[in-house]
Parts: structure tokens; C-alpha cells; sequence
């Protein structure tokens, strides 16, 4: 199952890319170089532009891991902002297009493997076998939703048998622009289950990572960013539920609202119904088990049906 | 109206105008036509507006007899029988016209002196057109030196076909010259032309070229007269008359029986081109089996029960 | 000399309408619990036609538990193919009552007997026969090997397609394996009633299908009610936020076919008498009461003269009047609330600076009517560009470009269906990818059909109806 070698025992004092790596000089005698995360909207990595960030510790709360920016309403408004400029282009772009550059992340994702099992572990404190584990399923589950670009509507569309002199044909098409809280518990795994199907069918997205452990949704984003993906299509904010996604919900110009993350059922009622201002198609909380296969639920709530009647005549 | 088409003068100043003209006409989107006249065909004709109609349609009717075995004898019945549709009612008119085969026009002009009803003779190597030009220009004149007030001819729809528009228009035009007084009417023969298109082009070639009335259909190929058809033909009488040439009657011809088929054709007419063609003028039906039921169904009106066939007279 | 066409009405003698109803709760027409009496009326002539339920919170309960105890008890444990039987005898049943339901639909929606004769009634029983057919087949409908109904659905329907409308929602709900809660609107309940007589002649299980009768406040309650796992709705855009704010946070699935404003675009080589039979057929028919009606015509401007021209000459040969008279094309505004509507958005459009132009016919003296009415030099920030009239009014404005007019034509948040006019094929599926709409109508419009898929994109609603796809409304997917 795994080609790459075994990785370090993920500790955090390896230097290996581990989040808040090299707190002390490595084996090497080398002070490691850490990363800033950063969100990622438009294509970019600003810093919020409210210039705060949170601390994000490991999931024992022993060990300080970095922080992360925390995303304010405007940057929630510039992210939909991006997404929708963004959306024309790609809903524009062929099926197998979109096809090619999903499985391009794939390929890359598959490439930072290491990196995102240190991530999982630290964030969600399961082991490093299980975090392997979870990043695997997660590159499969990118490449499982990647062959979909150009299936869903040879699945989903249809050619209706009307009665009449009419060629009738449904096809499936982007809603437009979503926003998702992600999983908060399955940072990578949970994450790339819902990304996925909302971009595969053309769509594009504002995603609220996991507030607790956002850092591997960090580094798919500077995946996304070395993909071929257009800039805006998907936009990755680290933050606070309940301080972001209540402007998501309301915001006029998202067209899905997916609660996926949200745990607290008050506030997940809340942004449902401000979600009605404009009519979003909304999905509810949910907590599947983010390891089994996920089905066609999720890729069709991101998608419309556009039936098409035409004449047949000479 | 306005119509983005050039003056009408210039349209046919040559082959290449005359084409770019016709591809230019609006296109007709079969679907549509046809349901808008089959929409027209629930139209339901009651009491008097059905009274109103089945005189109307009486008053329409060119009597026909187009067959290899017509003799002056079946002429003369036919003409009998156009003078006095009812010979039991006076009140029930006559019929438009009479049409026959050109030989046919002298007895059909001696039978029918003094009555009004007119003499139409079909004509052009009627029903194929399929004849030197000058041969079908003799029977045209020959037909309207014999006495013929109406001429029927068909267009030469293998030039149609082939694209050769300007060719069908200076026949019509030949033709139209040749009738002299007679009113000339054009037959399209639209079951040969199989598409609407084709109808609207060739209508409009038709009025172009000098016709009287446009015809839909010859009787001699099947279809003949459809309601969706005389519908496309009316819109096209209707939009010449708009971009500023004269008023065309249209003659539907051809597998019309019944006066519930007649009634749906005079809905057409008024909700398509309205009063101004709702006259023996400028509305025909070429039929002979039709002013039968015509008959029975005025009778039925009158006398408040359904007549026996065998009261109205075969020819 | 004019044609004149005399009246030719439809006999009314083949409809039997009760002095008053009760409510259809387990099978049963019953007495309200805590329901109040209200009238109905024949929109054409204002006459009380009978007197029905407003049904109240308990009558609500009680047609809820029906259909929750024959959810349980019968229904979801009845085979495929035997729920498929019963569907098959409901669009029987609607098929040889059709006259006497077409009808009863004129007479209490005021709409032309030829089209609840030609288009309602038809369109219902197919609706039925189709869904007939998935009933024993839903396992190979693309949701998974043996997928679930939800249970009890919530369905309210609006008063322009009374009986179609019920058979899109029930014949779905139905094959599927639910059961329904069913109200019909507060203007249109009569073929509802009738319909709970045909379920009784089809011997469907009591409690299967109940239909509870009443207004705004009836409709509240019923999809406000815990009991519910489902709740579809047709209707206004505004009545459709509140249902979805007050289902959030619940478990209730919920679909949407809502309000629409759409733009019928005539493009310079269309086929134009067929494009202006398409613009009539759709803005006028059902006088205008059409959620997809194309209430904005978009008509290149090179032939903008020479299109209005044809259509207005068109308009000129509608007949208004008598519902019954099998000769009229435009009949009764459905109230004198919607009619209200109509004349106050139609005095905007004055107010605003366009142009009004109305068929210049005689309307009768009782009951509700408005001429069809066409506007011109609209432009998109004049409000009858925006908001949807719900009534026989064009808004005509002009394009210069291809890309202008799909800008235009997405121009609004509805999204339920538009019309492109062009004889080019590849213009015509340029047009069709571009547009923002559930349904897009080429060279022609108005079009249903059970097997094709009807819903909105924005807020014109979400979910579908018919087809395949109108399955996943009603199974746990």
C-alpha cells in the first residue's frame, strides 16, 4: 500500500516538515525552517486581512503547533469573491479537463504524503499508522472523485422520452459557488470528502477548514496552488465556525451551503436559515465514517439538472 | 409592417437575388406550425357561426373533375350541379368555380353562361409540369381563348428543387403574361416540396413571379392539403401583402371531404389572415366530394336531424 | 363579413359540486376538529361555487398520524409492484373522469377549458402512468440497490395547475413508498376533493393519500408539523424562504419549485410565427399563471419592429372570456387578490416610463379579468423586468448580442426556465449551456412532459419533478 519509506517517529522534533518542526536544533546541528499557514483565496496565501491568527496545539492540547491565520468576515467575503470569479472558467472547462487537473492534485497530494501524515497525527492525535492510513484513503478518495469529472452526467444526465415530437435531454451542471464548513475531527480525509465533489461537477468553493486542527487543509491548499487548478476555484480559510460561517450563510452570492462540520445543532438550525434568505441548497450536518465509500450524495448536492427540449422537425 | 427585406422590385432583378431572397424568409420550425394549426383545429363551430361557415365554404368551392375518363356529359352534370349545389333549397349558393381539363373549358363555359359560377382549367402539363415551356404557354392561351376564367398551373418543381428559382418564377411570370385577363392561380404541388420551408420560398416565388391566388397541392400526390401547410401559406400571403405587394388568395386543394375538415381551414383563414380573405375572392377549396357533406351538414342544421346521402345528387 | 364564433361552453351539467366538504384524513371525507368554514368561488363569475375546511392544528394532527400510521402499517411494507397497481388505477380513474375534472378545474380556477381539457388533465393521469412504472423499479434508479422512502411527506400546491400540480407531487411520493399530507390551494380545492374520491374508487389503503384543505395558515401548520420527514412545496419565492427557514435545523427534506422571470429570447433568424406563437404560448397561457412563464421577452433588436408587429396582431385574435366556452383562449385571473397584483405592477410599469400596450377586447362585467398586456421599451431596472407579475403581462426588451442576451436573460435571482429562439443549432446549445435555468425551452415553450425533469436553479427553488430524477425528492438519498 505504501511505496514511500517509513516515516521518522512523528514527534514533532525531527525536522522533517512536521508542523512547529526544529523547536530545537535536529540531529544535524540544523535549526529547521518552519512554515507559515497561511489561507489561501484567489490563488494567493494572505494572511487574514484582520491580521489576527490562533494557536493551533496538537490534539492533546501538550504541544504548540503553529499559528494559524483567523479569518475575519472580509476575508470570507474576498474568498467568495474569488470563488465566484472564478467559477465561469472553470464550469467552463471540458469534463475532462477538470478530470486532468484533479488528478493532478492527486499525484500531488501523494507526493506531500509525509507531510500530511505528520499533520493528521499531530492535529487529530491518532497514530502515525493510522494517520499513513487516512492520508492514503484520502489520495484515493481525490483520485476516486477525480474519474468522476466526466462520468457524473453520463450517470446522472438523461435523454427523456416525451411525448411528442421533441428531443429532450437533463444534464448535470455546477450550482455555482459553495461554501463548506469542513469535518472538524477528520482534518485531511474529512476535508478532501467534501472539497472534492463540490469542485468535480465544475463548481467552486469557500471552505472553512477544521478549527482545531486546520493545518493539513493548509497544505492542500499549496497542493491546489502547484495543481494547475485556477486560482479562487477552491479557497481555504482557517477560523472560527461560528465567527465565519454565519456571513457565509447569508452571503447572497454563495449558492450551496454545506454544514457538513458544524457540531453545535443551534447554530448549524442558525446558519440554515439564513442559508433560506437566498435559497442555497443546504446539507445538514454530518458525521459519517469519512473511511467508507461515500457514495453519489454529496457530488449530486453541488449539481443542478438542466433540462433541454428542442423541436424535432425538418 | 416593417420587413427587413429589400423592395420587392429588386428582388428578382436575378438568380442570385431571387436566392438570397427566399434563404432569407423567416424559417419555419415544423414542430411549431403544425401544433399551432392542430390548436386551431380544436376550434369548436356552432350554430350560426357553423351556418355562417358551411355557406361560406359552399360559396368557396372550386367543383373539381380532373380524371383521364371526364367527358363532356360528367361536365355538364358537374356544372349543373355548381349552379345548384341543393336543388331542394334555394337559399343554398352556388359555388365558386367550376375546374376542368383545358378541353374541357367549352362545355364547361356554355353549361355555366349567365350563372356566375366561373370556369377554371387546370393547365402547365398539369398534374407533373413536365413539358417545353412554350407547350404549356399554348395551353394557358388556349384555355383562356376557349372561355376560361381562371387558370390552374403548376410550378416546375424539379427547378424548385434543383435550386433553379429564378427559372420557376419567369415561368410563373410567363404564364401570368399569357393569362391575359384570366386570374391566374399557382400550385405548388407541396407534397413534392416535403418541407415548410419550401412552401413559404415557393409561395413567395409565386407571388413574386405574378400569381393570383397560390394552390397548395394538385390532388394527383399525396399529401395533398394539410391544414399546416395552408397555414404557412396564408402567414406567407399575409406578410407579402405587408411588405407592400398585392393581396394573394390561397386555394387549398386535395383530400378535403368533410365540412368539419372545410371549417378548421376557414378558422385558419380568420385567425391567420383575418376577414379580408375570408371571401370566395381570395379563399377556395379545390374538392368535389366535400360540397356533399357541405350539403348534408346545412341540412342537418336546418332540420335538426342528419339527411340521408342519397337526398343530395352525386354530381 | 366577420366570422363570428358562437359560444360554444362546455356543459357544466357533468360536474356535482357538494354545498360544502369536509376533510379527506384515513381515507374518509370527515368534520374539521378545530377547522373553520370558508367559501370558494368561480373566479369568472364570483359565485360561491361551495363551502370547504380551513383546517386548524388539530384537524393538521390528526391527517399527519393517517398518514403516519398507514406510513407504518401499510404502505412502506407493501411491495413495489402493488403500490405500482394502485398508481396505475389512480391515472385510470383520472383518464375516464377527465371531462368531469376539467371542468370543475375551469370552473374553479378560471382557466380556458381547452387547456385543463388539452394540458392539465392529460398531463395528471400521464403523471400517474409514470410513476406507476418506477414503483417496482427503484432499484435501478441510480439511488443505490434498495433505496428508502422517507416517510410522511408535506406537499402544498398553488392554485394555477390545481390537479397537475397534485399529481406531481402525490404520483412521486407515492411510487416511492410514502405517504402525503396533501393541501391544496386556498382558491382552487375543488379537484383535490375530487381526487380523494378517486382514491377511495381505487381503494387505496385510508391514510395513504390525505388532503386537508386551507390558506396560508393551514399550509404553516402542516409544514411546520414535527410529524413530517418531508415537505415539498410550490409556490412563491417569499412563501418558500419561510418554509425553508422554518424547516432548518430539522430533519425534514425539502424541495422547492418556486417563483420564476423568464426571458424568452428571439434571436434575428428565428423562425418567427412559430417564435410568436412560443412568446404567447408562453407569457399568456394559463393567463400568465405559470411559475416558468416567459414573462420577459428578449428580442434582437434588428427585428424587434417586425417581431412586436407579428405579435401584437397576434394577440389581437385571442379570445377572452367564459373559461367553458371551448373557443377561449384567456380566461378568469384566478382572484381578485392576484388581480390586484397584476393591475398594481402593470401601473409601476406605467409609473416607470414604459409602454403599455393591451389587447383591446371586452371584458365581462363580473368576475376577475385582465387583457393580455404587452410592455415595451422595458428596460432590466424597471420593476416589471424583475418582479414576477404572476399574470398575462409581457415585458419586451431588446439585444444586440449573443452575449448580451444570455447576460440579460441570467440577469435575475429566479432561474426556473428560459426560451432561446434561433434557426442555428449551435447557437441554440451555446444558448442552452449558458443559460441559468432548470429548463430551457429552444423553438419552443410550455412544454411538460412526466418523463422530463422540471425545477429551478437560484431562487427559483430547488429539487426536481418528473423524470428519474424527480425520484430523489422522495427516497432517503
Amino acid at each position: 500500500m505504501s511505496e514511500t519509506p517509513e516515516t521518522s517517529e512523528v514527534d514533532g522534533a525531527a525536522g522533517d516538515g512536521t508542523p512547529a518542526a526544529g523547536g530545537a536544533l535536529g540531529a544535524a546541528g540544523r535549526l529547521a525552517v518552519r512554515k507559515t499557514y497561511k489561507l489561501y483565496i484567489g490563488g494567493k496565501f494572505p494572511r487574514s486581512e484582520s491580521g489576527r491568527s490562533y494557536e493551533v496545539r496538537s490534539a492533546d492540547g501538550s504541544r504548540f503547533l503553529a499559528n494559524a491565520a483567523l479569518a475575519s468576515r472580509k476575508d470570507a467575503r474576498d474568498a467568495v469573491v474569488a470563488a465566484r470569479a472564478a467559477f465561469s472558467g472553470w464550469s467552463g472547462a471540458t469534463a475532462y479537463n477538470r478530470g486532468q487537473i484533479l488528478y493532478r492534485i492527486a499525484e500531488m497530494l501523494e507526493g506531500r504524503r509525509d507531510q500530511f501524515a505528520a499533520e493528521v497525527a499531530a492535529g487529530e492525535g491518532v497514530s502515525a499508522q493510522q494517520a499513513a492510513l487516512l492520508v492514503d484513503l484520502a489520495v484515493d478518495r481525490w483520485v476516486w472523485y477525480a474519474g468522476w469529472s466526466d462520468k457524473i452526467d453520463q450517470v446522472d444526465g438523461s435523454s427523456n422520452p416525451v411525448a411528442g415530437p421533441y428531443f429532450d435531454f437533463s444534464v448535470s451542471e455546477p450550482s455555482g459557488v459553495a461554501a463548506i464548513v469542513a469535518p472538524p475531527r477528520s482534518s485531511l480525509l474529512g476535508l478532501v470528502s467534501v472539497v472534492a465533489p463540490a469542485i468535480v461537477g465544475g463548481g467552486t468553493c469557500v471552505v472553512l477548514a477544521a478549527e482545531r486542527c486546520p493545518l493539513p487543509a493548509v497544505t492542500l491548499a499549496e497542493v491546489l496552488a502547484t495543481s494547475d487548478l485556477p486560482g479562487g476555484v477552491v479557497n481555504i480559510l482557517t477560523g472560527q465556525v461560528g465567527e465565519v460561517a454565519p456571513w457565509l450563510a447569508s452571503h447572497g452570492d454563495v449558492d450551496v451551503l454545506d454544514l457538513c462540520g458544524v457540531d453545535d445543532p443551534a447554530l448549524a438550525a442558525e446558519l440554515e436559515a439564513a442559508a433560506a434568505d437566498n435559497l442555497k441548497r443546504v446539507l445538514r450536518p454530518a458525521d459519517p465514517d469519512w473511511t467508507a465509500d461515500p457514495g453519489l450524495g454529496r457530488l449530486r448536492a453541488f449539481l443542478e439538472t438542466k433540462t433541454v427540449w428542442h423541436p424535432i422537425g425538418t | 409592417m416593417a420587413l427587413t427585406a429589400p423592395p420587392l422590385a429588386d428582388v428578382t432583378a436575378s438568380a442570385d437575388t431571387l436566392r438570397r431572397f427566399l434563404r432569407g424568409l423567416p424559417p419555419v420550425d415544423q414542430v411549431g406550425a403544425e401544433a399551432r394549426a392542430a390548436a386551431l383545429a380544436t376550434r369548436s363551430i356552432k350554430t350560426t357561426a357553423k351556418a355562417f361557415a358551411l355557406d361560406l365554404a359552399v360559396r368557396m368551392v372550386d367543383l373539381t373533375t380532373l380524371e383521364g375518363q371526364d367527358t363532356p356529359g360528367k361536365v355538364r352534370a358537374l356544372c349543373a350541379k355548381a349552379r345548384r349545389p341543393d336543388p331542394m333549397d334555394p337559399s343554398c349558393p352556388a359555388v365558386a368555380a367550376v375546374c376542368v381539363y383545358g378541353d374541357l373549358v367549352p362545355v364547361a363555359v356554355e353549361a355555366l353562361r349567365g350563372s356566375g359560377v366561373r370556369v377554371a382549367a387546370v393547365a402547365t402539363a398539369f398534374p407533373s409540369g413536365r413539358a417545353p415551356r412554350e407547350v404549356k404557354l399554348a395551353e394557358v392561351r388556349d384555355a383562356v381563348a376557349a372561355g376560361a376564367d381562371e387558370i390552374d398551373m403548376v410550378i416546375d418543381r424539379g427547378a424548385f428543387l434543383a435550386g433553379r428559382y429564378l427559372d420557376v418564377h419567369d415561368e410563373v411570370a410567363a404564364v401570368r403574361e399569357a393569362c391575359g385577363h384570366a386570374h391566374l392561380k399557382v400550385i405548388l404541388e407541396t407534397g413534392e416540396l416535403a418541407t415548410y420551408d419550401n412552401v413559404r420560398r415557393a409561395s413567395w416565388l409565386a407571388m413574386l413571379g405574378g400569381a393570383d391566388f397560390i394552390k397548395t397541392s394538385t390532388g394527383k400526390v399525396t399529401p395533398a392539403s394539410t391544414l399546416p401547410v395552408a397555414l404557412v401559406m396564408l402567414e406567407a400571403a399575409r406578410d407579402f401583402r405587408a411588405a407592400g405587394g398585392r393581396q394573394v388568395g390561397v386555394k387549398v386543394a386535395g383530400g378535403i371531404r368533410s365540412a368539419k375538415d372545410a371549417i378548421r381551414y376557414l378558422v385558419v383563414v380568420n385567425e391567420t389572415v383575418g376577414d379580408d380573405w375570408l371571401t370566395p375572392d381570395w379563399f377556395r377549396f379545390g374538392a368535389s366530394s366535400l360540397l356533399n357533406d357541405l350539403l348534408m351538414q346545412r341540412r342537418k342544421l336546418a332540420t335538426g336531424h342528419y339527411a340521408d346521402p342519397d337526398e343530395f345528387t352525386i354530381d | 363579413m366577420p366570422f363570428e364564433y358562437a359560444p360554444a361552453p362546455e356543459s357544466r351539467s357533468i360536474v356535482d359540486i357538494a354545498p360544502s366538504y369536509g376533510l379527506f384524513i384515513g381515507g374518509e371525507m370527515v368534520d374539521p376538529v378545530d377547522g373553520t368554514p370558508f367559501k370558494t368561488v368561480n373566479p369568472a363569475t364570483e359565485e360561491v361555487l361551495s363551502e370547504v375546511v380551513a383546517a386548524g392544528p388539530r384537524d393538521i394532527d390528526r391527517a399527519v398520524d393517517a398518514a403516519r400510521t398507514a406510513y407504518a402499517q401499510v404502505w412502506s411494507r407493501l411491495p413495489g409492484r402493488e403500490r405500482g397497481k394502485y398508481l396505475y388505477r389512480l391515472a385510470r380513474l383520472i383518464q375516464e373522469r377527465a371531462r368531469e375534472l376539467a371542468v370543475l378545474e375551469s370552473i374553479d380556477n378560471g382557466k380556458p377549458i381547452r387547456e385543463s381539457r388539452d394540458v392539465d388533465l392529460p398531463l395528471a393521469a400521464a403523471h400517474f402512468f409514470y410513476y406507476a412504472g418506477w414503483a417496482d423499479k427503484l432499484a435501478y434508479a441510480g439511488f443505490g440497490p434498495a433505496p428508502r422512502p422517507l416517510g410522511v411527506a408535506g406537499q402544498v400546491i398553488p392554485w394555477n395547475f390545481p390537479l397537475l400540480m397534485l399529481a406531481w407531487k402525490v404520483a412521486p411520493a407515492l411510487a416511492t413508498g410514502n405517504t402525503v399530507v396533501l393541501k391544496p390551494a386556498e382558491t382552487t380545492p375543488l379537484t383535490a376533493l375530487a381526487f380523494a374520491e378517486i382514491c377511495q374508487q381505487a381503494e387505496l389503503p385510508p391514510g395513504v393519500v390525505n388532503i386537508v384543505t386551507g390558506a396560508g395558515d393551514t399550509g404553516r401548520t402542516l409544514v411546520e408539523h414535527p410529524g413530517l420527514d418531508k415537505v415539498a412545496f410550490t409556490g412563491s419565492t417569499e412563501v418558500g424562504r419561510q418554509i425553508a427557514r422554518s424547516v432548518a435545523g430539522s430533519s425534514k427534506k425539502l424541495t422547492l419549485e418556486l417563483g420564476g422571470k423568464a426571458a424568452n429570447i428571439v434571436f434575428d433568424d428565428a423562425p418567427l410565427d412559430q417564435a410568436v406563437e412560443g412568446i404567447v404560448n408562453g407569457i399568456f397561457f394559463n393567463q400568465g399563471h405559470v411559475c416558468c412563464a416567459g414573462s420577459r421577452l428578449l428580442v434582437q433588436e434588428s427585428v424587434a419592429g417586425e417581431v412586436l408587429d407579428r405579435l401584437k396582431r397576434r394577440l389581437q385574435t385571442l379570445r377572452l372570456g367564459d373559461p367553458l366556452d371551448k373557443n377561449t383562449d384567456i380566461g378568469a385571473i384566478n382572484s381578485a387578490e392576484q388581480l390586484e397584483r397584476i393591475r398594481t405592477l402593470s401601473e409601476v410599469g406605467e409609473q416607470e416610463g414604459a409602454e403599455r400596450w393591451s389587447v383591446d377586447c371586452p371584458l365581462p362585467d363580473r368576475g376577475y379579468w385582465f387583457p393580455p398586456t404587452v410592455f415595451t421599451g422595458v428596460s432590466q431596472a424597471h420593476r416589471i423586468a424583475r418582479v414576477e407579475i404572476f399574470g398575462p403581462v409581457l415585458s419586451v426588451l431588446t439585444f444586440r448580442t449573443p452575449d448580451e442576451a444570455i447576460a440579460k436573460a441570467n440577469n435575475t435571482p429566479y432561474g426556473l426556465s428560459a426560451g432561446v429562439w434561433t434557426d442555428k443549432g449551435s447557437r441554440i446549445l451555446w444558448a442552452a449551456q449558458r443559460l441559468r435555468a432548470g429548463v430551457v425551452w429552444a423553438n419552443t415553450s410550455n412544454r411538460f412532459d412526466p418523463t422530463s425533469p422540471f425545477g429551478g436553479y437560484k431562487q427559483s427553488g430547488f429539487g426536481r419533478e418528473g423524470g428519474r430524477h424527480g425520484l430523489e425528492a422522495y427516497l432517503d438519498v
